[in-house]
């Protein structure tokens, strides 16, 4: 199981899902149309490290972050 | 030093210690951007969200970075509600010659603008609103919606 947080402003609880890679991540997450839109615009993160493809294996225990659209300042 | 407050920054504190951690390291600029909340649209003030691992990678990063060009980099940042005219943000670069310290400011605050995982809110009728036109997506944003 891995461990998907929401942050800022997309304001949901973290979930617990079967996922080996990114992509199942993806597609689990696709299924619920309010994270969908969010989908889009998030960047994300696995164990706090900012990733730029859906190439990644994840383990057991891992923890994947959705970061919206940011706005610091 | 990245620093984070829950509320206004205090901003002659920040500024003269800061001044005064550096006045012995022999630097011959001292740059500071000063962000503060301006009346516009009908907004009480702004509220932040800070999600504090990510942000403290990207600022180490910045602090190599900085210390390959022989500067120093300081940030503060306010968590939570910050009203009109009150600061919720300061950056400022120390380098021996004022060229470095005059490019990697600019440098330094646009990219905290691109990058930094801080999430912007206005306060406004008692409520709590993202400000979604104003934000940007994180480089390498929308991987999971299909941006591969």
């Amino acid at each position: 199981m891995v461990k998907v947080e929401f942050l800022g402003p997309i304001s949901r609880e973290p979930m617990q899902i079967d996922a080996k890679t990114l992509e199942d991540v993806a597609k689990i997450l696709s299924e619920d149309s309010q994270l969908k839109e969010w989908l889009e615009s998030a960047a994300v993160a696995v164990n706090d490290t900012l990733v730029s493809s859906t190439d990644v294996v994840l383990k057991d225990g891992d923890r994947v972050s959705l970061l919206p659209p940011v706005c610091g300042g | 030093m990245l620093e984070l407050y829950d509320g206004a920054l205090h901003v002659s504190e920040i500024l003269s210690r800061w001044y005064d951690e550096e006045s012995e390291s022999n630097y011959g600029a001292y740059i500071p951007f000063i962000g503060t909340v301006r009346s516009e649209d009908g907004i009480d003030g702004l509220s932040f969200d800070i999600y504090e691992p990510i942000l403290q990678s990207w600022f180490d990063a910045w602090q190599l970075r900085a210390k390959e060009a022989g500067a120093v980099v300081k940030m503060a940042h306010s968590r939570g509600d910050v009203m009109l005219h009150e600061s919720s943000y300061i950056a400022a670069i120390f380098s021996p010659k004022r060229r470095v310290a005059l490019e990697m400011i600019e440098t330094f605050v646009e990219d905290f603008k691109a990058s930094a995982p801080i999430w912007k809110y206005d306060l406004k009728d008692s409520k709590r609103i993202y400000a979604r036109e104003r934000s940007t997506p994180i480089k390498g944003s929308g991987i999971l919606g299909g941006k591969r």
